[in-house]
């Protein structure tokens, strides 16, 4: 039970503590060769040095004390703060439709325990409702959480887990579902369900946020209100990222699952559609579509679940002088596929071309794709990509590296015959693959620059 | 309705009555009386090249129509630690603002508008609040821990300010005693408000992040004079460093207030100190007032859950004679209700401050919470003719009012009607309770309006974004070798040395004191002297003529120095400082040649007195001695000046 009384404190902090018998949670005073401290003592971050306490002073602000400074301790009282996120219960209503959250353990879905670090899920849905109220007029919400993880560590096990259990959520009639996903990997996801969830008549929409749900300025509140519109009203039936269109509180796009990927480290507008425009728009209101051909609403339950994937696969970003070995350790070391980044059209340098033909003899795929993402492979307009070719790197149009990559685990997933692991990456599935790349499919604007500045100062970012 | 109530007479009455006295008459008696207490916020910016928590440049501005982009935000509510929405929070929520941010590329990066996590803290900046804390005598704290303070109004577009506590427990000076210190904290500053129409509240980036540091004072002050001393001790312990920004906004102080009975109120954002006297008065006898009407109202209601607000929607029609912001109401296409208030007969018209009736009170919430503008209502005890007789008669019978009740004509967006009658009721059935939490605006006259709801306590938490920053001991001494004297210790020496009480504001204010001691200490000049020289002349014309750019205080000590190493008397420079203030520029010698300065031996001057003594004998205009003296030194003043003491060339001439 030690642990509960002095949480975190390690060392010279935790001796102190333990020597005048004050514990966490324990309003105390301390003396020390800088004068008096009173406040509550709070736990310790488990990664924060070991010199230190931690107090809430009365004005609600923590100040952390010099353990070396210290003469003098003494407990006054005890009074333990029990953090509850209060629940209301989520209305039900008969005309609404009826939308499944899914929860992964993304910021979207908690609340993070400040004090401690740890994450305290705000996610049943009487607690989202007590956060969001508005989702009440949208539509009835179920929630499940199917695991919690950090995005970073969601992976082909997760992967499969939702593909099943939002099958299972189709069968059983639901209007629309939503996942609440991390941001770092979400396009990950969303095209690992694509390939997993085909033809579903209902819309699956994965959302997330960029700045947690425990600040004012969060954008969580609003992508929730727009992805709960997007499931439960949307005509749109596919897998799509819900997320911030500008950086503005007004309006989100839809991103197709296989053409979306974050582009920002903290921008709240990080999604972007890549090579192609955003699906829709999305706003309150609801659902305004871009593109005019998408797969739509169907009031049958035909979902075709394809939960495969192997996991021995990589990808590897080329980069100049790259050693032949890179490709050799990852063939000798049993990876059935490799996924290549390439540079400009698709290239690579010359030492490499031994590595690659032994990798194709060996039955080891290399699938090319661009470090440009913008853009198709063009392996006929050099010498380069000719050899290329001819040493089995097989080209992938403008498919983007991290679909390329989720796309052949599903392929290698259900079959090793490699000719048709070749023809599964070729066939488009839900434009990875575009037969087009349109001339709006490509804006990136320089700042400085007289008419765009003239444009964002008119047109909100 | 048989008995009307007189409006303008009831206002002077209830004033009467709770003993209202202009400031100018009120002794401490009166304080003492109704329970004057405050306490003080001083906001003051630290002098850094960079923001706190991102490297963008501090102190640049830009006005109200420059700016490169507009981003657009909604504040919400976030629970607090115990799963509660603080009071503030639904408030601003309850006002659905659409916050837009005007920002220019120059000073704002994806930091300020909340687009990334911050930056390490600006250390520059966290030294300087550990030196003022020092002075301060404050307990530095053993780690920094950045804590996030929740503000709703969309001042911070993250919907929090980064702030930290450096020391606890310290202490300042008023003449005769000390004033304890609560805390200082460093903190960012936040945005410049641009407008605030309706839904729509603007605001611009330019100011936000600049590091500032708080200083909080314990609430005890006892009347409002005491208030403004140490207000303006902690703004010139903060300048007598050096390393803090001076000019419009630079300082800024909240001002708590709260009498006898009564709870805090927040006056925020005071740009002046003298305005403090004023407010801190008016706002104390707002609040004894208060406690009067909540008596009122509860010996007419002793149980206040009995009370009930009565309400319908009006058509233009019921209004015979519309007045000319019914006539407003009615082209804007607004919906307009009434209601009835129990028991609210001779409320709505009671004093509350100078100029202003409780009526107020209600008129700044519906501004405030339920984005009407003003005119936003009309009342049954407006004093003018606002409404008919007929008309309000009407409205009377309608509500099927009683003769003790008051009516409130209100109008507005088909959207913003609901929150508007939750606004008046809430703050009718406030007025049971007392004194509102509430944060104030200021004005210049010594008024206040409603800002917004105060605060809870549960607004802070700690920053997940940034790690504590640990303050070794060391850190702190090599800080506090390099403090300058206290200010209260200056004070002392300027009483000592009798340099004119009427100076010292004014040379703590410009930080003077140090400059004063270079000139007494290293030009051995008489400090009273140049006290006296600082603190009028060079004050004196500061404000009459234009300053040269290259004018700087230094430049002071540089004549005076020249001055005296030329062994020119002193009684010249004030001549030549007009000079050097309006051309820094130029060299002494020249501006000596400006002023008609010419170097005479004393002699010369003193050999020139008989011949003099003789004219006047013969002109004879008096034959009194002191007439022959002053009408000597007249003739010698032009050459005597500077190189002769004149009070030696006066003894010279009646020797």
């Amino acid at each position: 039970m030690s642990e509960d009384i002095f949480q975190g404190y390690k060392g010279e902090a935790l001796e102190l503590l333990k020597k005048f018998n004050v514990r966490v949670w324990g309003t105390a005073e301390i003396e020390t060769s800088r004068g008096k401290f009173m406040g509550t003592v709070l736990p310790r971050s488990e990664n924060d040095d070991e010199k230190h306490i931690v107090l809430k002073i009365i004005t609600g602000y923590n100040i952390g004390i010099d353990t070396d400074t210290v003469s003098d301790m003494k407990e006054t009282g005890y009074k333990k703060a029990n953090y509850k996120i209060p629940e209301k219960e989520f209305p039900y209503s008969a005309n609404r439709p009826n939308v499944k959250l899914f929860g992964t353990g993304g910021t979207i879905a908690s609340r993070l325990d400040y004090r401690t670090g740890a994450v305290i899920p705000a996610f049943s849905p009487g607690e989202l409702y007590g956060a969001v109220p508005e989702l009440a007029d949208i539509c009835n919400l179920d929630t499940e959480k199917i695991f919690a993880v950090f995005s970073e560590n969601m992976g082909p096990e997760q992967y499969i887990k939702l593909a099943i259990a939002i099958g299972k959520e189709i069968e059983n009639g639901i209007d629309g579902i939503i996942i609440g996903h991390g941001t770092d990997t979400l396009h990950y996801t969303a095209a690992a369900l694509t390939y997993m969830v085909q033809n579903s008549p209902v819309p699956i929409v994965l959302v997330g946020s960029q700045r947690s749900s425990d600040r004012p300025s969060s954008d969580a509140a609003l992508n929730l209100m727009h992805a709960t519109t997007a499931a439960a009203h949307g005509d749109i039936a596919e897998v799509m990222v819900c997320m911030f269109g500008p950086t503005s509180d007004e309006y989100g796009f839809l991103h197709r699952g296989t053409r979306v990927r974050k582009m920002h480290s903290s921008y709240r507008s990080t999604f972007r559609t890549i090579g192609d425009t955003p699906l829709a728009t999305i706003t309150r209101k609801g659902v305004t579509p871009i593109k005019p051909i998408y797969n739509h609403r169907r009031k049958d339950k035909c979902v075709k679940v394809m939960p495969y994937f192997e996991e021995k696969i990589g990808m590897l970003y080329y980069y100049t002088n790259m050693q032949p070995d890179m490709i050799d350790m990852m063939v000798d070391a049993g990876y059935k596929g490799i996924i290549m980044i390439g540079t400009g059209l698709g290239h690579v340098n010359k030492p490499l071309y031994p590595a690659i033909v032994r990798a194709t003899e060996k039955g080891v795929p290399i699938f090319m794709t661009v470090q440009t993402l913008w853009g198709y492979v063009h392996m006929f307009v050099y010498d380069t990509g000719r050899d290329l070719m001819a040493k089995g790197i097989v080209p992938l149009e403008n498919m983007l590296p991290e679909v390329a990559y989720i796309k052949l685990g599903w392929a290698l997933g259900q079959t090793s015959d490699l000719e048709k692991v070749k023809e599964i990456m070729l066939t488009p599935i839900n434009d990875d693959i575009t037969e087009r790349e349109p001339y709006n499919g490509y804006l990136i604007y320089q700042g400085g620059v007289p008419e765009v500045e003239a444009f964002i100062r008119k047109v909100r970012k | 309705m048989k008995q009307k109530i007189d409006p303008a007479k009831n206002y002077q009455e209830t004033k009467e009555a709770i003993g209202y006295v202009p400031r100018k008459q009120a002794t401490q008696a009166d304080y003492d009386r109704i329970g004057f207490m405050s306490g003080l916020e001083v906001h003051q910016q630290l002098k850094t090249e960079k923001k706190l928590f991102c490297r963008c440049p501090a102190g640049v501005y830009n006005d109200h129509e420059t700016y490169d982009a507009e981003v657009i935000r909604h504040m919400r509510p976030t629970l607090s630690e115990l799963g509660e929405y603080d009071g503030t929070a639904l408030m601003e929520f309850k006002t659905r603002k659409n916050i837009v941010y005007r920002i220019k590329n120059e000073t704002t990066c994806t930091y300020e508008v909340d687009d990334t996590p911050p930056f390490p803290i600006n250390r520059q900046a966290l030294d300087i609040a550990i030196a003022i804390s020092l002075l301060s005598k404050l307990n530095i704290v053993g780690e920094v821990h950045i804590t996030r303070k929740q503000y709703l109004d969309g001042s911070i577009p993250t919907g929090f300010q980064r702030t930290a506590i450096i020391g606890v427990e310290g202490e300042i000076y008023l003449k005769d005693r000390p004033v304890r210190l609560i805390q200082l904290s460093i903190e960012e500053d936040s945005c410049r408000e641009i407008s605030d129409i309706g839904h729509t509240r603007v605001y611009k980036t330019d100011r936000l992040g600049m590091p500032l540091i708080e200083t909080v004072t314990y609430p005890d002050m006892v009347n409002p004079d005491e208030v403004k001393e140490a207000c303006d001790y902690i703004r010139f312990l903060n300048r007598s460093t050096g390393m803090v920004r001076t000019g419009m906004g630079a300082g800024r102080q909240d001002v708590n207030v709260s009498c006898r009975g009564g709870s805090r109120v927040e006056i925020k954002g005071v740009a002046h100190t003298r305005w403090i006297p004023e407010l801190t008065h008016v706002e104390c006898f707002r609040q004894w007032t208060l406690l009067r009407i909540r008596e009122i109202l509860l010996s007419r209601f002793p149980d206040p859950a009995k009370w009930n607000m009565t309400h319908k929607e009006l058509k233009y029609q019921d209004i015979a004679y519309p007045s000319e912001p019914v006539i407003y109401a009615k082209n804007n296409g607004f919906r307009i209700g009434a209601v009835n208030l129990p028991g609210f007969g001779g409320i709505l018209s009671h004093f509350t401050q100078p100029k202003k009736m409780f009526a107020s009170e209600i008129e700044d919430r519906l501004k405030v919470i339920a984005c009407i503008e003003r005119p936003n209502m009309i009342h049954s005890e407006e004093q003018g003719s606002m409404i008919s007789g007929d008309d309000m008669e009407h409205i009377f019978d309608m509500l099927g009012a009683k003769e003790d009740d008051a009516q409130i004509i209100f109008w507005g967006p088909d959207d913003d009607i609901k929150t508007a009658i939750e606004t008046i009721e809430e703050r009718c059935r406030l007025a049971f309770v007392g004194i509102p939490g509430e944060t104030r605006k200021s004005f210049e006259d010594g008024t206040t309006i409603f800002e917004r709801v105060l605060p809870g306590p549960d607004r802070m938490y700690p920053d997940t974004d940034s790690k504590p920053i640990p303050l070794p001991t060391e850190v702190i001494d090599e800080l506090g070798k390099n403090l300058p004297d206290e200010v209260i210790n200056r004070y002392k020496q300027l009483v000592a040395w009798g340099v004119p009480g009427d100076t010292h504001i004014y040379l703590f204010s410009k930080n003077l004191f140090p400059l004063l001691s270079r000139i007494a200490n290293d030009l051995k000049i008489d400090p009273k002297f140049a006290g006296t020289f600082l603190g009028h002349t060079l004050k004196n014309l500061e404000g009459k003529l234009p300053k040269g750019k290259q004018f700087t205080y230094e430049k002071v000590y540089e004549l005076l120095q020249f001055l005296t190493k030329k062994g020119i008397d002193l009684r010249i420079a004030a001549k030549a400082l007009a000079e050097v203030y309006i051309h820094p520029q130029m060299d002494f010698d020249s501006v000596m040649t400006t002023i008609k300065y010419k170097k005479v031996e004393k002699e010369e001057i003193l050999s020139k007195i008989p011949f003099l003594k003789n004219k006047f004998a013969q002109i004879r205009i008096s034959s009194k001695p002191e007439i022959e003296t002053e009408w000597i030194m007249g003739e010698l003043r032009r050459i005597a000046e500077g190189n002769i003491n004149l009070a030696e060339l006066s003894r010279a001439i009646e020797a």
